[in-house]
């Protein structure tokens, strides 16, 4: 997902916001900032969770404007419990990002909203894939979006291995959006993150005070 | 430096889009799209740039050396339009070999950046020049000195600057702590300018480092298939 400066100019409450997701062995962690401000001069959430269920095993994060986002999402989970039911089985990680897709690419005029879809299911195990800004659908090992995401582009680029364990995956993702709440302002507060694997869902909030410090704080 | 690339263009750009004879690079301003950064050490600084020059989306100079001597010891790293860049760094030369003369000794680093910092200042709506000013003197040793758009002046122990800037922030962060050595130093910068270059568009070609310490100035090239590589998924 690219940022794109006209976040601040969206009107009425916008996440400019740091989400990422990760692939490590055995699964999945997604993650995002908490909080949503109106255009960087006023936080209105210090604690919002922009990781949103989806399914059982499926997440997905925003980013961009929140009333997009809480639509959008609102009617993708409508369409795979439904799409799960007439299949009898659970969906699968790319049809829910295939719904948030269609939603996005068929309304690309009048929306404003990038999702990370992170999840588990039995076909291909765990995966990510980015719904970007247009609609385009592209499926990554890590990704990172929102404003904050352009920060820690050489951070990730550098420290990301694939096959990492679950410990060292939840490190990383806890670095990498310290170090962009650190330097966006409109990215702070705590760390929500979700472990998801084939034998549950797990998550982990970091609050403010708990988060890796660096060099200079 | 994002912000300065979509100040100039934006009415060129209708100019160029809606024919299609005048190539948009015609009409563009020369602008270092870049990346540099400073580090102080133990003794001295490190300096790196990389080595691209665009105007619009032509690369005007694949091998530019965007790390300008302004005094045996002071060097800058240029960001943002060229031909403003050049101009002050010249400018600034000459007032601190003057300065230098005057004085009858080598001139500080806290000078040069001065020196910078009261052109950018008293110009900052005629310019778009981002500027980094380090190098070592006898009273404060390795010095770096951030001088941004507007005319700010600020003393960092490592700085960057550039539009490929905001992408390596979040590396720097976790990977600069005080007390590095030389050769660490040097590293660093390769590495970070190197992630941002790959990630900038306006930032690429080689890397060019300097480090500047009381024996001198020692400069290098890394060439682009010899820059350190991260996996990229």
């Amino acid at each position: 997902m690219e940022k794109h400066y006209t976040d601040s100019q969206v009107k009425g409450v916008s996440t400019g916001t740091t989400v990422l997701a990760v692939i490590f062995d055995g699964g999945v962690v997604i993650g995002s900032d908490s909080r949503a401000s109106i255009g960087g001069e006023y936080i209105s959430s210090k604690t919002i969770n922009k990781v949103i269920q989806v399914h059982d095993r499926i997440f997905c994060c925003i980013a961009g404007s929140l009333a997009d986002a809480q639509a959008v999402t609102k009617a993708a989970k409508f369409h795979l419990s439904f799409h799960s039911v007439q299949m009898e089985s659970p969906p699968l990680v790319i049809a829910a990002a295939s719904v948030l897709k269609e939603l996005c690419y068929n309304n690309k005029d009048e929306l404003q909203a990038g999702f990370i879809t992170a999840g588990w299911d039995r076909k291909k195990g765990p995966q990510v894939y980015v719904v970007a800004l247009g609609g385009m659908l592209v499926s990554q090992s890590v990704t990172i979006g929102g404003s904050g995401s352009t920060y820690i582009h050489g951070y990730v680029d550098a420290k990301y291995k694939p096959n990492m364990t679950r410990e060292e995956c939840l490190q990383f993702a806890t670095n990498a959006l310290a170090l962009a709440m650190g330097r966006d302002n409109v990215s702070g507060g705590v760390a929500h993150l979700v472990v998801i694997t084939e034998g549950g869902v797990e998550h982990v909030v970091v609050p403010g005070n708990k988060l890796p410090k660096f060099h200079d704080e | 430096m994002a912000a300065a690339a979509s100040m100039m263009p934006h009415f060129s750009q209708q100019i160029s889009s809606k024919n299609d004879l005048v190539p948009d690079w015609a009409s563009q301003e020369v602008s270092t799209g870049t990346t540099i950064m400073a580090v102080e050490y133990e003794g001295g600084v490190v300096i790196g740039a990389d080595s691209r020059t665009t105007t619009g989306a032509y690369i005007a100079n694949r091998v530019t050396d965007k790390l300008t001597p302004i005094h045996d010891r002071i060097f800058c790293c240029r960001s943002g339009s060229a031909a403003d860049t050049q101009a002050i760094a010249e400018v600034v030369a000459y007032q601190l070999g003057f300065h230098s003369i005057e004085l009858d000794e080598p001139p500080l680093v806290e000078t040069a950046a001065n020196l910078f910092r009261a052109s950018c200042y008293r110009y900052r709506e005629e310019l778009t020049a981002g500027i980094l000013v380090a190098g070592w003197d006898r009273r404060n040793g390795g010095q770096v000195f951030c001088v941004p758009i507007g005319g700010m002046l600020v003393r960092q122990p490592v700085a960057v600057g550039g539009s490929g800037s905001s992408y390596i922030y979040g590396f720097m962060d976790s990977n600069y702590k005080p007390g590095l050595s030389k050769d660490q130093c040097l590293e660093l910068t390769a590495a970070a300018l190197s992630l941002a270059m790959e990630r900038d568009g306006s930032s690429g070609g080689v890397v060019r480092l300097a480090s500047i310490s009381e024996a001198g100035v020692e400069r290098r090239v890394i060439l682009g298939n010899q820059l350190p590589k991260f996996s990229t998924h």
